[in-house]
């Protein structure tokens, strides 16, 4: 047996686990999905490992003895007080730091999601497509604005947002749907032509 | 002490950040982003998967002491873990080694068919929730016919308008709505930030004193 083939029969393997699930729970699935989990911890811990803590933590201060990088060292060691009950409070520090970060999220985001969006909102309307978007895109928007009811003639106005997201969802939907079936046909594939290919 | 200095922190250190965003001068950007925040958030955040690992750690190994429901899986979750940090340890994490022959042999073809699993439940589920009850409903599920039959060559074979009909629902209402959709999300997490900035909102502090 080829080392190619037994690589592909571990994965077909591990591909029939967790598509047993679909006849019912099984102790193959709960295996598997549990070797899943610890799997993804071991990767992501080793290359947390290798590529946070090595470039930013242990080569600047042994190698570069740049030795005030100790201090965010520390701070990250007290995010581990979160499981002590008496200590649990220092590991408020760690996370007050990033959340400094919050406020460049006020002009950002800001910047990013309103005011680019009002931009390519306000073209224009010169062809009948971009008036049906700027029409969409009001009324989504006040079917979201509560402080007055929904009722008469802004109400119906404000039902056609309501028309346009159902379309926008089951637009979503549909390209959701396609991308796990397109998962689906590479896992067939790769069972019929890596896996029985290869044994035939 | 408790949560009063981190609350400081985040208001003084956001308030930095919000120079920041609009100061082009050396000593923002290059002295406190380049030189010190970015070294030491790198610095600190690593720690932060340790948690994560710990975390986990506990949840079973007290699964497994309590003899909780499906506590002999747990010692699946021990093995894979120890077996895969020590290959990357050891091993290295080149190509060719055993850590990346289990997360290419194993890892991948696990999650690639979780994912794919989806496809049979999302049917089901559309089947449950979409029965055309209303016109709304009708509409989303007609939409998201139209937009999944113009991506298979049988909807092609049906029409051949469907693709460019699903193109415009993609172009024109689609966008319409998702442009609705994210200006409600970018006012909202602006607001949320500025909650933060504030000190309004202190849920991320977590509970107690």
């Amino acid at each position: 047996m080829s080392f190619e083939l037994f690589s592909n029969l571990v994965g077909a393997f591990f591909t029939l686990c967790i598509f047993s699930f679909l006849y019912k729970d099984n102790p193959f699935y709960q295996a598997a999905e549990q070797m899943l989990v610890g799997i993804s911890l071991g990767y992501g811990l080793v290359f947390t490992f290798e590529r946070v803590f090595m470039p930013y933590v242990y080569q600047p201060i042994i190698i570069k003895h740049q030795f005030v990088l100790i201090i965010p060292a520390i701070l990250g060691i007290l995010y581990l007080f979160r499981f002590t009950r008496n200590l649990a409070w220092l590991s408020r520090y760690p996370i007050a730091f990033n959340m400094m970060m919050v406020g460049m999220g006020v002009p950002m985001g800001m910047h990013a999601s309103i005011l680019v969006q009002m931009r390519q909102a306000m073209v224009p309307v010169e062809t009948v497509n971009l008036f049906l978007i700027l029409l969409g895109t009001v009324a989504v928007l006040l079917y979201f604005f509560f402080s007055k009811a929904h009722s008469g003639v802004y109400g119906k106005f404000v039902n056609v947002g309501k028309w346009y997201m159902m379309i926008g969802f089951g637009a979503s939907f549909g390209l959701t749907v396609m991308a796990r079936i397109s998962l689906l046909i590479g896992r067939i594939q790769f069972l019929v032509n890596d896996v029985f290919g290869l044994l035939k | 002490m408790k949560k009063t200095i981190p609350l400081l922190i985040v208001i003084l250190g956001g308030l930095i950040f919000v120079a920041w965003a609009f100061s082009p001068h050396y000593i923002i950007q290059e002295v406190f982003y380049n030189q010190f925040y970015l070294p030491w958030v790198y610095a600190s955040s690593g720690f932060a998967m340790l948690l994560g690992v710990i975390s986990l750690s506990m949840m079973h190994s007290n699964k497994i002491k309590r003899k909780g429901p499906k506590w002999q899986y747990s010692w699946f979750f021990f093995a894979s873990f120890i077996v895969t940090t020590l290959a990357g340890f050891i091993g290295g994490t080149q190509k060719g080694g055993l850590l990346m022959w289990m997360f290419e042999n194993m890892q991948m073809p696990m999650s690639a068919t979780m994912f794919s699993l989806l496809a049979f439940y999302m049917a089901s589920a559309a089947y449950k929730a979409f029965r055309a009850r209303s016109p709304e409903a009708t509409v989303l599920l007609v939409a998201a016919i139209v937009v999944m039959l113009a991506q298979v060559p049988l909807g092609v074979k049906i029409s051949k308008h469907l693709p460019t009909i699903s193109q415009w629902i993609l172009d024109v209402p689609n966008l319409a709505s998702k442009r609705g959709i994210a200006l409600g999300v970018g006012l909202g997490s602006v607001a949320t930030s500025l909650k933060i900035l504030l000190g309004i909102e202190r849920s991320y502090l977590g509970g107690g004193d």
